[in-house]
């Protein structure tokens, strides 16, 4: 309640009111935050690179150099061995770390789920970790242990190759992990399913614990054994589950850009083996200043991307039916 | 799953839409001289502020400084939406061909700049290069890299071999190479790579650019190319390279053990030395310059103005004194390694001074002579997908033993398919 105070002082000076605003209009104005910075980061990026697709234009000439060129940097692209190469890398890699992670990430959120109880959570943040990691920090470590001569991947290889009867493991000489073309796609590899495994583990795991404790109850009074279980009950049931987590590596694997950028270099490495799609569209553009062509490039990345998803989408389906 | 990897190009977009919105602000600044630079070019500016103060106590400057390659994206950004312009941008070497062929950047052979009455004070390569196709002068030169060839001196000792030995011609560079290995085990170069990059330098036609002439055909498949990658092949299949990509930890590695012999560069590079990549071989290095007197620069350093920059007339006297101010020029040489461009700061007796990391070696006069000796090349804007294309082709020369003509035939081939992207459309 009011005292006789605060009263006075509001009667001294009354209050301004605020103008109203009409219920007609009121959700624009609560949407248009929204809507403003959609338009201006979501939406206009998108209609540019668009209309770039269609043009030649080296940018530090302005906007007025642009020049329209219908189909030609779409021609151009699709008969860029460049781009073809890159796309080779691209799937090499989305299909070696995809199919890893998922491979593993099933098996081992099982695990964790049926053998942790108390420190289950913490065993999953540990999984976890990798991919809330800087990626600085991450390429700056596998640098390091993937470095020539004093790397630990190839001290444990030298090392796995002193023990008798498996001196056949370790190489005769270092393995240059990072500018070798043969080594360049495995050593990427090796840190996209160290990245991003624990992301897909815990997707897994909370699938598995949305699965009815009574199924496997009814499955044990059946004599079912924990083989059996997986099999049949917790691997059908993370059906839904594995469809979004393939359709999130797909679309993730083909735009793989930071981990080969700064694990081996800009350029992708020797005779660029590590050279993704998407870093050679951020080299047309910004190192070849060619924005029109690397615009044509995205679109046909997004078709592309967009094709597998829905393969993807068909794949999952036919298996429910 | 790896995350969402258009981030990096929407921040780009970013930067293209802030520029737009921060289009007002900067007119609303038009009494601050705006500068953008990267460094080391930044801290030679803040050192010359002062005196810039001094004479222009009204115009204050605002330095705006990024890490190399971002600086340079952001101003690619920034003359692409003329807006948010500084009103000096610094540019290195390699990319200055870029930026000068676009019609973005303010002509200083015009009036009131007539920039053409300084030219002889400049390095004359320098000067040139700042020089389009079409006679503008965009750009004037702040620092150059005149190249040499350093070499430690006590691991030539221990081979048996001599500095004349190494630089009579490529041919007796590797050579020599042979020998160092054999009786040190210490690599000749760093990377085989360095070599073709010199050797493609050499002995290019006056008004012929790397890559492409004049008219823009396309030179990968010529002589030059030939010999550069064949003695790269040579020093690879002789073991005389370490594979050992620059300012990687192996490299400075090497230079500090020793492991390697030679190393190719810039006059900075030996500032870097002394301060920091290996300080502990003070006196075991020399300088000498590089074999069959091949002149080329590493890297240098210009200052342009946008064609719609806020304060042209104060730019260009900023411009005027970044570098054509002897005592400015001679404070960058001596505290941040940026061997001037002005012609004046070369009879200062620091030049004669002996350097102790050099062994006492007058290097400063082998680096002056190799200024004066450098010519200018033609630029083409494909210039940096040619460089990426020969280089790709050089790599599966070395590691898969393509046959060299083969590859360089195959550049052409992919180079030619670039230059000759919209002669068609032109010609309708």
């Amino acid at each position: 309640m009011p005292t006789a105070t605060t009263r006075a002082v509001c009667n001294n000076r009354p209050m301004k009111r605020l103008p109203r605003l009409s219920p007609e209009l009121a959700p624009y104005v609560f949407l248009s935050p929204f809507v403003i910075l959609f338009a201006v980061f979501g939406i206009f990026p998108l209609v540019f690179s668009f209309y770039l697709a269609f043009q030649t234009w080296e940018p530090t000439g302005g906007l007025a150099a642009m020049q329209f060129v219908g189909l030609d940097n779409f021609v151009f692209t699709l008969q860029d061995e460049w781009f073809w190469k890159s796309m080779r890398n691209t799937l090499w890699l989305a299909l070696a770390t995809g199919m890893a992670q998922h491979l593993v990430a099933i098996p081992l959120a099982y695990f964790i789920h049926t053998s942790y109880k108390r420190t289950r959570n913490a065993v999953m943040g540990i999984y976890f970790l990798p991919y809330i990691t800087s990626s600085v920090a991450i390429a700056m470590m596998f640098s390091t242990l993937f470095s020539t001569d004093y790397g630990l991947i190839n001290q444990a290889l030298h090392g796995i190759g002193q023990i008798p009867g498996l001196g056949w493991l370790a190489p005769a000489q270092p393995i240059d992990w990072r500018n070798t073309a043969e080594t360049i796609k495995p050593a990427v590899a090796t840190v996209v399913f160290w990245r991003y495994l624990g992301f897909n583990v815990v997707l897994y795991l909370a699938a598995l614990q949305t699965i009815p404790q009574d199924i496997y109850e009814a499955a044990t009074m059946d004599g079912a054994g924990r083989w059996q279980q997986f099999w049949h009950i917790t691997l059908p049931s993370l059906k839904p589950m594995m469809y979004f987590g393939v359709t999130l590596s797909v679309i993730g694997g083909l735009q793989l850009f930071e981990e080969p950028f700064m694990l081996i270099d800009h350029r992708g490495g020797t005779d660029q083996a590590g050279l993704t799609t998407a870093m050679y569209m951020y080299r047309t553009a910004f190192d070849f200043n060619d924005f029109g062509t690397a615009s044509a490039m995205s679109w046909l990345l997004f078709l592309f991307v967009a094709l597998l998803t829905w393969l993807t989408n068909r794949a999952f389906k036919e298996k429910q039916a | 799953m790896p995350g969402f990897r258009a981030t990096t190009i929407a921040g780009k977009t970013f930067w293209l839409v802030a520029s737009l919105l921060a289009c007002g602000l900067a007119q609303a600044q038009s009494q601050t001289l705006s500068v953008a630079a990267y460094p080391a070019v930044d801290e030679i500016i803040k050192g010359a502020i002062p005196t810039w103060n001094k004479l222009h106590p009204d115009v204050p400057i605002r330095l705006i400084s990024r890490e190399m390659e971002n600086h340079h994206t952001a101003m690619t950004t920034a003359l692409s939406t003329r807006s948010n312009l500084p009103d000096v941008i610094a540019l290195e070497f390699s990319r200055l061909g870029r930026f000068a062929s676009a019609g973005g950047l303010l002509d200083l052979a015009q009036p009131p700049y007539l920039i053409g009455q300084y030219q002889s004070r400049y390095v004359p390569f320098a000067y040139k290069q700042g020089t389009t196709k079409g006679g503008a002068v965009v750009a004037a030169p702040t620092d150059v890299g005149p190249g040499t060839l350093l070499y430690r001196a006590d691991v030539l000792q221990k081979a048996g071999v001599t500095e004349a030995e190494l630089t009579q011609s490529w041919e007796s560079f590797v050579t020599t190479g042979l020998k160092i290995k054999a009786r040190t085990g210490a690599y000749l170069v760093s990377n085989a790579g360095d070599v073709k990059d010199i050797l493609i330098r050499s002995g290019i036609k006056p008004g012929d650019g790397l890559y492409f002439d004049a008219q823009g055909n396309v030179l990968v498949d010529s002589p030059r190319f030939v010999r550069a990658f064949e003695l790269a092949r040579t020093i690879r299949q002789n073991k005389l390279d370490g594979k050992i990509p620059a300012w990687s930890n192996d490299w400075t590695q090497g230079f500090k053990s020793g492991g390697i012999a030679t190393q190719m560069s810039g006059a900075w590079l030996a500032g870097h030395m002394a301060a920091w990549i290996a300080p502990t071989t003070k006196g075991l290095w020399r300088v000498t310059q590089l074999p069959e007197k091949t002149w080329a620069a590493w890297g240098g350093t210009f200052y342009v103005i946008p064609k719609n920059a806020q304060n042209k007339a104060q730019a260009w006297e900023f411009i005027k004194l970044m570098t054509l101010n002897r005592d400015l020029q001679l404070n960058a040489f001596k505290v941040r390694d940026a061997f001037p461009a002005l012609l004046d700061a070369h009879t200062d007796p620091f030049y004669d001074e002996p350097l102790e990391f050099l062994g006492g070696q007058k290097a400063r006069q082998w680096w002056r002579e190799a200024a004066m000796n450098i010519q200018p090349i033609g630029v083409n804007k494909l210039d940096n997908i040619a460089d990426e294309v020969v280089n790709t082709e050089l790599d599966k020369v070395l590691n898969h033993g393509k046959d060299i003509r083969a590859a360089l035939a195959d550049a052409k081939a992919l180079l030619d398919k670039r230059a000759h992207r919209y002669d068609a459309r032109r010609l309708q």
